[in-house]
Protein backbone atom coordinates (compact mmCIF):
# COMPACT_ATOMS: atom_id res chain seq x y z
CA UNK A 1 0.00 0.00 0.00
CA UNK A 2 1.38 3.32 -1.04
CA UNK A 3 1.37 5.96 1.74
CA UNK A 4 1.05 9.87 -0.18
CA UNK A 5 2.15 11.45 3.20
CA UNK A 6 5.59 10.69 3.18
CA UNK A 7 7.46 13.11 2.35
CA UNK A 8 10.68 13.80 0.26
CA UNK A 9 14.08 13.16 2.17
CA UNK A 10 17.34 11.72 1.55
CA UNK A 11 16.39 8.39 2.43
CA UNK A 12 13.28 8.38 0.71
CA UNK A 13 13.72 10.56 -2.27
CA UNK A 14 10.72 9.36 -4.36
CA UNK A 15 8.28 10.76 -1.35
CA UNK A 16 6.49 7.52 -1.71
CA UNK A 17 6.52 4.66 0.54
CA UNK A 18 5.54 0.91 0.36
CA UNK A 19 4.54 0.56 3.99
CA UNK A 20 5.09 -3.26 4.16
CA UNK A 21 8.97 -2.19 3.22
CA UNK A 22 8.77 -0.06 6.32
CA UNK A 23 8.98 -0.94 10.03
CA UNK A 24 5.56 1.23 11.71
CA UNK A 25 5.62 2.46 14.98
CA UNK A 26 3.03 3.78 16.75
CA UNK A 27 2.14 5.49 20.33
CA UNK A 28 -0.38 7.24 22.26
CA UNK A 29 0.42 10.15 25.37
CA UNK A 30 -2.01 10.99 27.81
CA UNK A 31 -1.65 12.84 30.76
CA UNK A 32 -2.93 16.52 31.96
CA UNK A 33 -1.11 18.75 29.60
CA UNK A 34 -2.11 16.79 26.60
CA UNK A 35 -3.56 13.70 24.87
CA UNK A 36 -0.92 12.77 21.80
CA UNK A 37 -0.99 10.30 19.22
CA UNK A 38 1.97 9.53 16.89
CA UNK A 39 3.73 7.77 14.20
CA UNK A 40 7.00 6.16 12.63
CA UNK A 41 8.59 4.68 9.62
CA UNK A 42 11.44 3.00 9.74
CA UNK A 43 14.03 1.84 7.29
CA UNK A 44 16.27 -0.39 9.27
CA UNK A 45 17.77 1.82 11.86
CA UNK A 46 16.84 4.83 9.95
CA UNK A 47 13.62 7.15 10.88
CA UNK A 48 12.54 8.43 7.47
CA UNK A 49 9.01 9.76 8.63
CA UNK A 50 7.72 11.01 11.77
CA UNK A 51 4.28 13.04 12.73
CA UNK A 52 2.43 13.75 15.40
CA UNK A 53 -1.01 14.76 16.31
CA UNK A 54 -1.21 17.19 19.98
CA UNK A 55 -4.68 17.61 21.67
CA UNK A 56 -4.26 20.12 24.30
CA UNK A 57 -5.51 20.36 27.29
CA UNK A 58 -6.80 23.58 29.27
CA UNK A 59 -4.81 26.59 31.25
CA UNK A 60 -7.09 27.16 34.44
CA UNK A 61 -7.18 30.81 36.12
CA UNK A 62 -9.17 31.63 39.05
CA UNK A 63 -9.29 35.32 39.89
CA UNK A 64 -9.69 35.56 43.97
CA UNK A 65 -11.35 38.28 46.05
CA UNK A 66 -9.02 40.29 48.75
CA UNK A 67 -11.04 41.12 51.51
CA UNK A 68 -12.54 44.94 52.66
CA UNK A 69 -10.96 45.56 56.07
CA UNK B 1 -34.51 34.46 51.20
CA UNK B 2 -32.08 36.23 49.11
CA UNK B 3 -28.55 37.05 50.43
CA UNK B 4 -25.37 38.78 49.13
CA UNK B 5 -22.49 36.94 48.44
CA UNK B 6 -18.93 37.72 47.82
CA UNK B 7 -18.18 37.27 44.22
CA UNK B 8 -15.62 37.92 41.48
CA UNK B 9 -18.77 38.46 38.45
CA UNK B 10 -18.97 36.36 35.97
CA UNK B 11 -19.86 38.79 33.34
CA UNK B 12 -16.12 40.74 34.50
CA UNK B 13 -14.47 37.52 33.39
CA UNK B 14 -15.50 37.26 30.09
CA UNK B 15 -15.47 41.40 29.79
CA UNK B 16 -11.73 40.56 31.16
CA UNK B 17 -11.21 38.45 27.75
CA UNK B 18 -12.83 40.92 25.92
CA UNK B 19 -10.21 43.88 26.66
CA UNK B 20 -13.72 45.61 28.01
CA UNK B 21 -11.88 46.50 31.71
CA UNK B 22 -8.76 48.30 32.41
CA UNK B 23 -7.47 48.34 35.89
CA UNK B 24 -4.33 49.76 34.82
CA UNK B 25 -2.63 52.19 31.85
CA UNK B 26 -3.76 50.64 28.81
CA UNK B 27 -3.10 51.36 25.41
CA UNK B 28 -4.97 53.21 22.76
CA UNK B 29 -6.78 50.89 20.33
CA UNK B 30 -7.51 51.00 16.88
CA UNK B 31 -11.45 50.24 16.76
CA UNK B 32 -13.59 47.73 18.31
CA UNK B 33 -12.27 44.67 16.38
CA UNK B 34 -10.39 41.63 17.93
CA UNK B 35 -6.86 41.14 18.22
CA UNK B 36 -5.04 38.69 16.06
CA UNK B 37 -3.23 35.41 17.74
CA UNK B 38 -0.37 33.24 16.80
CA UNK B 39 0.94 30.18 18.79
CA UNK B 40 4.73 29.65 18.09
CA UNK B 41 6.62 26.33 18.75
CA UNK B 42 9.66 25.85 21.19
CA UNK B 43 12.13 23.41 21.53
CA UNK B 44 13.53 21.35 25.01
CA UNK B 45 15.53 22.98 27.60
CA UNK B 46 13.98 26.75 27.06
CA UNK B 47 12.60 28.74 29.75
CA UNK B 48 9.21 29.65 28.63
CA UNK B 49 6.46 29.85 31.23
CA UNK B 50 4.39 31.77 33.51
CA UNK B 51 7.47 34.49 33.18
CA UNK B 52 7.65 35.27 29.41
CA UNK B 53 6.12 38.43 28.62
CA UNK B 54 6.29 38.35 25.21
CA UNK B 55 6.95 35.72 21.69
CA UNK B 56 10.74 35.59 21.88
CA UNK B 57 12.77 33.80 18.92
CA UNK B 58 15.12 32.06 20.82
CA UNK B 59 14.60 28.51 20.96
CA UNK B 60 11.90 28.32 18.50
CA UNK B 61 11.90 25.37 15.82
CA UNK B 62 12.75 26.14 12.61
CA UNK B 63 12.20 23.69 9.36
CA UNK B 64 11.32 23.92 5.80
CA UNK B 65 7.38 25.30 5.87
CA UNK B 66 7.97 26.65 9.49
CA UNK B 67 7.50 30.90 9.75
CA UNK B 68 9.79 32.07 12.73
CA UNK B 69 6.43 33.30 14.75
CA UNK B 70 4.27 30.47 13.93
CA UNK B 71 0.98 30.37 12.58
CA UNK B 72 -1.81 32.42 13.04
CA UNK B 73 -4.67 31.10 15.73
CA UNK B 74 -8.34 30.81 14.15
CA UNK B 75 -9.94 32.88 16.33
CA UNK B 76 -13.80 32.61 14.97
CA UNK B 77 -15.39 32.05 19.06
CA UNK B 78 -15.95 35.43 21.07
CA UNK B 79 -14.93 34.49 24.80
CA UNK B 80 -18.06 33.27 27.05
CA UNK B 81 -19.50 31.75 30.37
CA UNK B 82 -20.35 28.25 30.37
CA UNK B 83 -21.36 28.35 34.30
CA UNK B 84 -19.32 30.51 35.93
CA UNK B 85 -15.89 30.39 33.99
CA UNK B 86 -15.45 32.29 31.21
CA UNK B 87 -13.73 30.31 28.37
CA UNK B 88 -12.10 30.77 24.99
CA UNK B 89 -10.33 28.59 22.88
CA UNK B 90 -9.19 29.18 19.09
CA UNK B 91 -11.85 27.31 16.93
CA UNK B 92 -9.16 25.55 14.51
CA UNK B 93 -6.35 23.50 14.91
CA UNK B 94 -2.67 24.38 14.22
CA UNK B 95 -1.03 22.42 11.49
CA UNK B 96 2.34 22.25 10.10
CA UNK B 97 3.22 19.74 7.04
CA UNK B 98 5.77 18.61 5.97
CA UNK B 99 8.31 19.43 8.58
CA UNK B 100 11.36 18.30 10.36
CA UNK B 101 11.73 19.86 14.35
CA UNK B 102 14.18 18.82 17.08
CA UNK B 103 12.75 17.63 19.72
CA UNK B 104 10.22 20.68 21.17
CA UNK B 105 7.45 20.83 23.52
CA UNK B 106 5.81 23.95 24.09
CA UNK B 107 3.32 26.15 22.29
CA UNK B 108 3.12 30.20 23.33
CA UNK B 109 0.07 31.57 22.30
CA UNK B 110 1.18 35.48 21.61
CA UNK B 111 -1.36 38.22 20.23
CA UNK B 112 0.64 39.94 17.17
CA UNK B 113 -1.52 43.12 17.62
CA UNK B 114 -0.50 44.17 20.89
CA UNK B 115 3.58 43.90 20.66
CA UNK B 116 3.33 40.10 20.67
CA UNK B 117 2.34 40.08 23.98
CA UNK B 118 2.19 36.36 25.88
CA UNK B 119 -0.92 34.99 26.60
CA UNK B 120 -0.07 31.24 27.55
CA UNK B 121 2.46 28.43 27.54
CA UNK B 122 1.49 25.08 26.51
CA UNK B 123 3.41 21.83 27.36
CA UNK B 124 3.43 18.62 26.09
CA UNK B 125 5.31 15.49 25.92
CA UNK B 126 8.74 16.37 24.06
CA UNK B 127 8.14 15.50 19.97
CA UNK B 128 10.25 15.66 17.21
CA UNK B 129 9.16 15.58 13.68
CA UNK B 130 10.62 13.80 10.61
CA UNK B 131 9.58 14.70 6.99
CA UNK B 132 6.14 14.57 8.73
CA UNK B 133 3.20 16.73 10.17
CA UNK B 134 2.57 18.06 13.58
CA UNK B 135 -0.91 19.35 14.29
CA UNK B 136 -2.09 20.90 17.20
CA UNK B 137 -5.82 19.91 18.20
CA UNK B 138 -7.72 22.48 20.31
CA UNK B 139 -9.89 20.82 23.10
CA UNK B 140 -13.53 21.16 23.50
CA UNK B 141 -14.56 25.20 24.41
CA UNK B 142 -16.54 24.10 27.75
CA UNK B 143 -15.67 25.26 31.51
CA UNK B 144 -14.02 21.54 32.14
CA UNK B 145 -11.69 21.96 28.70
CA UNK B 146 -11.38 25.35 27.30
CA UNK B 147 -7.95 25.80 26.31
CA UNK B 148 -8.26 29.59 28.21
CA UNK B 149 -10.63 29.61 31.62
CA UNK B 150 -10.92 32.38 34.42
CA UNK B 151 -13.21 30.05 36.74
Amino acid sequence: MLITTIYKTPDNPEGLMEESLYIKKEGIVDNENEHTTWVEYWNGNVLVHRSAHVTLKPLKTKPELGKIN
Amino acid sequence: MAANTQAVCNSFKVELLDGIHALGATVIRAGTTKDTFYGALYLVNQSYGAGTTAYNSTGEVSSANYVAGGAAITNATAPTLDGSTAIWTPSASLAWINVTFASFDCLLVYNSTQGNKAVGVYTFGAQSITAGNFTLTMPANAAATALLQLA
